[in-house]
């Protein structure tokens, strides 16, 4: 595993147009396979639309104490870019008076924002319905300043979603690093103390799985319950639901699936598991995702192929729902990352 | 025309036996798709005992298949190793078992 993410190595694949490009040559350009336009053309769901906004994602920052190799975000300690106080304030006014009723954190580690608790207590106050923070779990042993995090997102209510790619150590420590299966647990564990998953708490804990290689998940409910059956047994911990994620075929993920010859099995395998139904909910249908400097993206994916939203509003501070909800959604080749088999976004299995 | 007798790319292909016996191609994966669902037996119980299946039969297609297939589903790789063996142990016991005709043979034979 690289302890260097591929802006910092200059690799051609930190660029998001070189991955644009790879993503519609070959097999795509030969016809070997349909290009997702047209495969979802097929099913007369072209042009792509929002439907109603229920999920506002915001990206705090590219900064991750970890260097995964499967990231879609080209995260890691190197990235500098985080969400200044000022663009958090443009987003807290938009928090205000929005339609979604859920708040997603993601990164990088967002809880490496400088200004982390201070966004966080301020968008409790909002009212928003379910506030979640993506943890990497790995954060809160990282350094001391990070301990009380199982308190801080137990004061505020903020849902953890929380990423542990397997409940084995070694395919979780392949994929994300020399021991971070250990903190992972740990970490789970310190959740769980101050109340996360336990009977009667509302503090929702949920682990998201994804594949640790060039292949699908397969069903969610299988998994989550393998996953809850193991953790238990071996580790005594519980959580709420599992989600299981694909890897989409970009970013470090991309490097990985050409590194090893897998791209071209893997964009088959993608495109044979392409389901109809899956389209209907593919999440950006129902989300907006902010970057840290405050773009406007119809997904998280998209903001890592810098495909700016797709309407005359494109930025926070010029944030329109009405406008924004108008729009086309822009895709490429990576999209049937979202459609294959039960479908998959941050929330897990769509269908 | 491809130089060896497996190509990997040839998998992908597998359908297309369909082409030239539409009725019996069809009838095929029809059972097959049903054989590997959810029944008696999990689809995962399943899965490991197409693999040592596919061992014995020595397919390379099928073993390409099977391991994907056990990964999708978390099946560890100790649990793949095992399915093998007991595929193996059969296999190399179904040989075995015949050492007794041999000695029956040996015996009848002999004065
Ligand atoms: S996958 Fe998550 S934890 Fe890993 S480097 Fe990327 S942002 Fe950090
Ligand atoms: S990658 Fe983004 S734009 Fe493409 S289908 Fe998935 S959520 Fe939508």
């Amino acid at each position: 595993m690289s302890l260097k993410s591929l802006k910092a190595r200059e690799d051609d694949l930190s660029s998001p147009q070189r991955q644009l490009e790879l993503l519609s040559e070959g097999i795509f350009e030969e016809g070997e396979l349909p290009t997702f336009k047209d495969k979802i053309a097929e099913s007369g769901h072209f042009p792509l639309k929002p439907k109603k906004l229920e999920i506002l994602q915001l990206n705090l920052g590219y900064m991750c104490n970890q260097v995964c190799s499967h990231c879609h975000v080209d995260a890691g300690p190197d990235r500098k870019e985080v969400m200044t106080k000022e663009t958090m304030q443009q987003c807290l006014e938009v928090i205000k008076n929005t339609g979604a009723h859920t708040l997603d954190l993601t990164g990088g580690a967002p809880e490496m924002n400088p200004n982390f608790r201070w966004f966080v207590e301020e968008a409790s106050k909002a009212g928003i319905k379910d506030f979640i923070a993506r943890s990497n779990l790995t954060i809160i042993l990282a350094n001391k300043k990070y301990h009380d995090l199982p308190d801080f997102f137990k004061k505020h209510n903020v849902h953890v979603v929380s990423s542990l790619p397997f409940y084995k150590r070694e395919k979780t420590d392949k994929q994300r690093g020399n021991g971070v299966f250990d903190k992972s647990i740990k970490a789970l564990q310190l959740l769980n103390e101050v109340g996360y998953a336990q009977p009667g708490s509302d503090l929702k804990l949920d682990l998201v799985y994804n594949p640790s290689g060039a292949f699908l998940p397969t069903n969610q409910a299988a998994m989550e319950n393998d996953f809850k059956k193991a953790l238990k047994e071996d580790f005594n911990i519980d959580f709420n639901s599992l989600f299981a994620i694909t890897n989409l075929p970009i970013s470090r993920f991309l490097e990985y699936l050409i590194a090893s010859e897998n791209y071209e099995d893997y964009m088959y395998s993608l495109v044979d598991a392409y389901n109809p139904a899956a389209v209907e909910n593919v999440m950006c249908t129902n989300t907006i995702s902010i970057s840290w400097d405050g773009w406007l993206y119809d997904c998280d994916f998209n903001q890592m192929l810098d495909l700016k939203v797709n309407s005359k509003v494109k930025h926070i501070s010029e944030y329109n729902e009405d406008l924004l909800n108008d729009r086309n959604i822009i895709i490429s080749q990576h999209c049937y990352g979202c459609t294959a088999g039960a479908g998959s976004s941050c929330q897990g299995s769509t269908i | 025309m491809s130089k060896s007798y497996y190509d990997p790319a040839d998998l992908r292909k597998f359908g297309e036996i369909t082409e030239w016996s539409e009725e019996l191609g069809k009838k095929f994966f029809d059972y097959y798709g049903k054989v590997f669902e959810e029944g008696a037996l999990s689809a995962r119980e399943k899965s490991l005992i197409a693999l040592a299946v596919s061992h014995v039969v020595k397919c390379p297609y099928c073993i390409d298949a099977y391991t994907k297939d056990g990964l999708q589903r978390g099946i560890t790789k100790e649990e793949m190793m095992e399915a093998v063996h007991a595929g193996a142990a059969i296999e190399s016991g179904a040989t075995l078992v015949h050492g007794v005709q041999m000695m029956n043979k040996y015996k009848k034979l002999s004065m």
